[in-house]
């Protein structure tokens, strides 16, 4: 203040008109110290119950995984968490390398050529597969399976509404749930900008039309569009092998905490082509060298497509993405590598089977309700009983159940959609068992 | 007092150059045998054409192998523990720890979001509570958590003037947005998204908006007005009570971009200026980390006119329980999965609670200290030219222009950026705002005492001087870093551009 030659603070904010500065203190709690906070936000926090307690059996978009300790070491990191985006990238090689790493491995994943180094979450990912299929073929409409997360889709509508998009579901066979290419058939254009499926879908069964699917939209001019679970890419095979021009999906999944449904990770992955590469929205990094051309290095690229260059003309208004989620992903992917990836695949299929022939065997249940392959999450149909009603008595049995698909798909009628994965031990499948049946015996007495 | 410093230089091989076949690094838990009796062989649980035929190309490595490329990755980068990190417009403060390690809490980190209600009370609180401060701090009356940044908030502010309009039937006449040529480049992008046509608004010799041509811009096509305050040159917008009027009398909305929100904590609020949409970046002025680029949070407040449209669901309270709340007919939907990132707005509930009214105002006050003393002392180098109003204060930050360095020396904004990386210090945000040519725009922050301010001041009057005396050092910069200066032409050009390990092979074969 004395450099400044000021007496007083308030003479740095003489040009707020007096009319508006706030003549109060802010109605907030006053200065606290660090063991407060922390007694304070721990005791709020204990009132939480989580699966530490309780088995719990939600899937649905945020899915519960072992997340290995190197994870946590390696994103705690001071110099990768308290960084900027790499907007010098001479000093920031290293959060600059591991995205391009990241986007590597989400190539080789989804068997794509490029990706971008993260969106906010797999929803708003579909609403920017949306606008850059319009973008690249100058048609309004995106046809979406009727399957598919609510929010996603409602996340999608938001993002499309806007730009004069249409969305248009494209209903399921009744007895698989797999995508009607009947239908497809006929609603697919000359105004289709493009096809979108999910795999697994919504409901965790798998599509196995993907190379049909990709045959329809090519053949009229669109272009296919595919949503993944990525730990499901160990043992199912690859988008980018039946046709798919872009890879949307959640992040989530590979080494980030579930954290309440947020930060999730969006992926978003094309082929090669410049005409793709162009019209990408979010950041990308390239592997480039020194002016001199003595040292490998990496740089963020392309940014003639983002907002602080292009500005309304932007590919997207991204800016603030998911890059600490992408490199806890990254490390993930490098730590199981390919084997690992596939043994938990393989586990996560003969859990979730598992729990699925268990429960066949209670009467009254049925599951799955589809006669398609499942991974990871698949439907329970409680038959009269109501699924709410299953629920309370299975949290009263501290078991938390699956999530109630009852309003959002009425014609499922009293189902549930379950979740199971490698972080589910036997001995918490067991008491999921055990608790349904006493739960749908209790009916018949 | 400053020295050139050497950042480590590990010239560590892309991952995939470390695989060695048969390492892995985490092994998954072996599936008991009960489990697979009872399911048989897991080959026929899949369809046999979505069978993955051949392994993912993914590195093979062990633990440590793992644990030491990411360390030594990790040192080639900088950050704002390492100290002075003055990019304007993003507020890089101080992170503080207690707030990293109530986020790392199992009871958070293993929440599920769609948990009955009765299990997640602690968290439905923490977000209620979090919400009716950002609402106090703004002056508004309702905040939605769910933008996962700034620019989401952006775009969902634009949405909620879009469903403003629509409700009230003028829709298709209220088709632009006025954006000031100031602005982030967020705004116009945002707007656009929002299906908005973009008006651009010059500002006038003080650097702020011209109130003359907002006037003529405003038309019965205005749908609202995004606006920074203080905005990005750092100046105060003290028409700012005319400026509401111009736009509300017209029938347009107000939207106020809340990157520049840390110089007027507790001193003057955006909703009692007029703003009826404010959007607050968490990472920025809450002291949540960027995580090199996000995860960040980019929670919304609007007016109580305007609280039907926010997205759903809402976290309410009656009075003994809090519940999330879908059934809000007006509302715009969703503008991503789930809450918001939670994760990064607990931090935020800790923060505020730490420092508290007291603390926050403190904050902003100590910031615009700091910017204006970095005014003063960057002034009297000499070399770096103060455009627009010189005489006012700055809040926040402050923009600074090259422009006759470059003249006298060849040497540029961006060779300045670059040599400052020599010194150990980041470089201040180049090139913006565009109405400053050769902009250098510096936030210090208020974490930051005076001895690291003039270690700064110090390196830009050392830069300035090489600049005159060996332009050639400058104009080579940085050698001290990670890399040297980076061919970026190269990066983007489509017969070079390499944006994954897989085009790099494609590209090595084709070369052969």
């Amino acid at each position: 203040m004395k450099e400044l030659g000021i007496e007083s603070i308030d003479e740095l904010y003489l040009d707020v008109p007096e009319q508006f500065k706030l003549k109060r203190r802010l109605d907030l709690p006053s200065t606290k110290s660090e063991s407060e906070v922390k007694r304070h936000i721990e005791s709020l926090l204990a009132k939480n119950a989580t699966n530490q307690s309780m088995p719990v059996f939600l899937g649905a978009g945020c899915w519960p995984h072992y997340v290995p300790a190197v994870i946590g070491s390696i994103i705690q990191r001071t110099e990768l968490q308290t960084s900027y985006t790499p907007y010098q990238p001479e000093i920031s090689q290293g959060m600059l390398q591991l995205l391009f790493e990241y986007q590597s491995l989400i190539c080789e994943l989804t068997g794509m050529d490029v990706a971008n180094s993260s969106l906010y979450d797999w929803a708003s990912a579909l609403g920017e597969a949306a606008r850059m299929v319009t973008r690249l073929t100058g048609r309004k409409e995106i046809l979406v399976p009727q399957i598919i997360h609510p929010e996603r889709y409602a996340t999608l509508r938001t993002y499309i509404e806007p730009a004069g998009i249409q969305a248009e579901k494209i209903g399921y066979e009744e007895d698989t749930g797999l995508l009607n290419l009947e239908t497809l058939e006929n609603k697919v254009s000359e105004k289709t900008a493009a096809v979108y499926v999910e795999n697994p879908s919504y409901l965790g069964f798998i599509e196995t039309q993907g190379e049909e699917v990709a045959k329809i939209a090519h053949d009229h001019g669109a272009l296919f569009i595919v949503g993944v679970d990525p730990v499901s890419l160990g043992v199912l095979k690859p988008p980018g092998d039946y046709g798919a021009d872009i890879v949307i999906g959640e992040g989530q999944p590979l080494g980030n905490n579930m954290n309440f449904g947020g930060p999730l990770l969006g992926i978003f992955a094309c082929s090669g082509e410049m005409g793709m590469i162009r019209q990408l929205p979010g950041r990308v990094v390239g592997l480039t060298s020194t002016e001199d051309g003595m040292d490998r290095g990496f740089c963020m690229v392309l940014q003639a497509r983002e907002q602080h260059i292009r500005r309304h003309k932007a590919t997207s208004n991204i800016c603030s993405n998911e890059s600490l989620c992408a490199v806890a992903s990254a490390v993930y992917l490098a730590l199981l590598g390919p084997v690992g990836l596939r043994d938990l695949g393989e586990t996560i299929l003969l859990r979730s089977h598992y729990v699925m022939r268990r429960l066949s065997e209670i009467k009254g249940l049925k599951t799955p309700i589809f006669k398609s392959s499942h991974f990871k999450e698949f439907t329970v149909n409680f038959g009269g009983l109501e699924v709410h009603e299953v629920h309370s008595r299975l949290l009263e049995r501290n078991v938390h159940g699956g999530k109630d698909i009852s309003q959002e798909f009425p014609e499922f009628g009293e189902t549930g959609l379950y979740c199971v994965t490698e972080a589910h031990s036997k001995r918490d499948i067991d008491r999921l068992v055990e608790a349904l049946e006493e739960v749908l015996g209790e009916r018949g007495s | 007092m400053v020295n050139l410093f050497k950042q480590a230089r590990w010239n560590e091989p892309v991952i995939f150059e470390l695989s060695r076949q048969g390492r892995r690094g985490f092994v998954v838990q072996e599936v008991e045998g009960a489990v697979k009796e009872s399911v048989g062989d897991v080959k026929t649980l899949l369809p046999e054409k979505m069978v993955r035929r051949s392994h993912a190309e993914l590195p093979e490595l062990s633990e440590v192998e793992v644990v030491r490329h990411f360390t030594r990755l990790s040192q080639m980068n900088y950050c704002v523990d390492l100290g002075l990190y003055p990019l304007g417009s993003c507020t890089m403060k101080y992170n503080p720890k207690i707030d990293d390690l109530l986020a790392h809490q199992p009871s958070l980190t293993q929440l599920h979001p769609y948990q009955d209600e009765k299990t997640i009370q602690g968290i439905l609180e923490i977000l209620y509570v979090l919400s009716r401060w950002l609402a106090e701090i703004t002056g508004t009356f309702e905040v939605s958590l769910q933008p996962a940044a700034g620019a989401q908030g952006e775009f969902l502010g634009a949405l909620i003037m879009r469903a403003f309009h629509n409700l009230n039937g003028t829709l298709s006449e209220r088709t632009q947005l006025i954006v000031p040529d100031s602005a982030h480049g967020t705004n116009p992008a945002s707007a656009t998204m929002a299906g908005f046509d973009v008006v651009i608004v010059p500002s006038d010799q003080k650097g702020c908006l011209n109130i003359d041509a907002l006037r003529n811009a405003v038309t019965e096509k205005t749908a609202g007005l995004m606006l920074t305050n203080p905005n990005t040159l750092g100046i105060f917008e003290e028409n700012i009570e005319e400026i509401a009027e111009i736009v509300h009398e017209a029938g347009g909305l107000l939207y106020y971009d809340g990157a520049n929100l840390n110089a007027i904590l507790g001193k003057v609020r955006p909703g009692d200026m007029g703003f009826d949409i404010v959007h607050i970046n968490i990472h920025k002025t809450f002291g949540t980390p960027h995580g090199g680029g996000g995860p960040g949070a980019g929670p919304v407040g609007v007016s109580q006119e305007l609280e039907r449209f926010l997205p759903i669901p809402r976290v309410v309270f009656d009075g003994t329980d809090y519940h999330l709340d879908y059934e809000k007919p007006h509302t715009i939907g969703k503008v991503k999965c789930f809450y918001g990132n939670v994760g990064v707005l607990l931090r935020a509930y800790a923060y505020i609670l730490s420092l508290g009214a007291e603390g926050l105002r403190t904050a902003a006050e100590i910031s615009v200290l700091n910017a204006n003393y970095l005014v003063k002392k960057i002034a009297e180098i000499g070399a770096y030219d103060l455009p627009y109003d010189t005489k006012s204060v700055r809040k926040h930050e402050c923009v600074f222009s090259a422009k006759r360095l470059r003249r006298e020396t060849g040497v540029t904004a961006l060779n300045v950026s670059k040599r400052l990386l020599d010194y150990g210090v980041h470089a201040p945000t180049a090139y913006f705002p565009m109405i400053v040519e050769e902009a250098l725009m510096i936030e210090p922050t208020e974490s930051f005492k005076k001895e690291e301010l003039d270690r700064f001041v110090e390196a830009m009057r050392r830069v300035a001087e090489e600049a005159k005396a060996t332009p050639e050092t400058v104009l080579k910069a940085p050698m001290n870093t990670a890399v040297a200066r980076l061919d970026e032409v190269k990066a983007s050009h489509p017969k070079t551009m390499v944006l994954s390990w897989k085009m790099h092979q494609k590209r090595k074969e084709a070369d052969h």
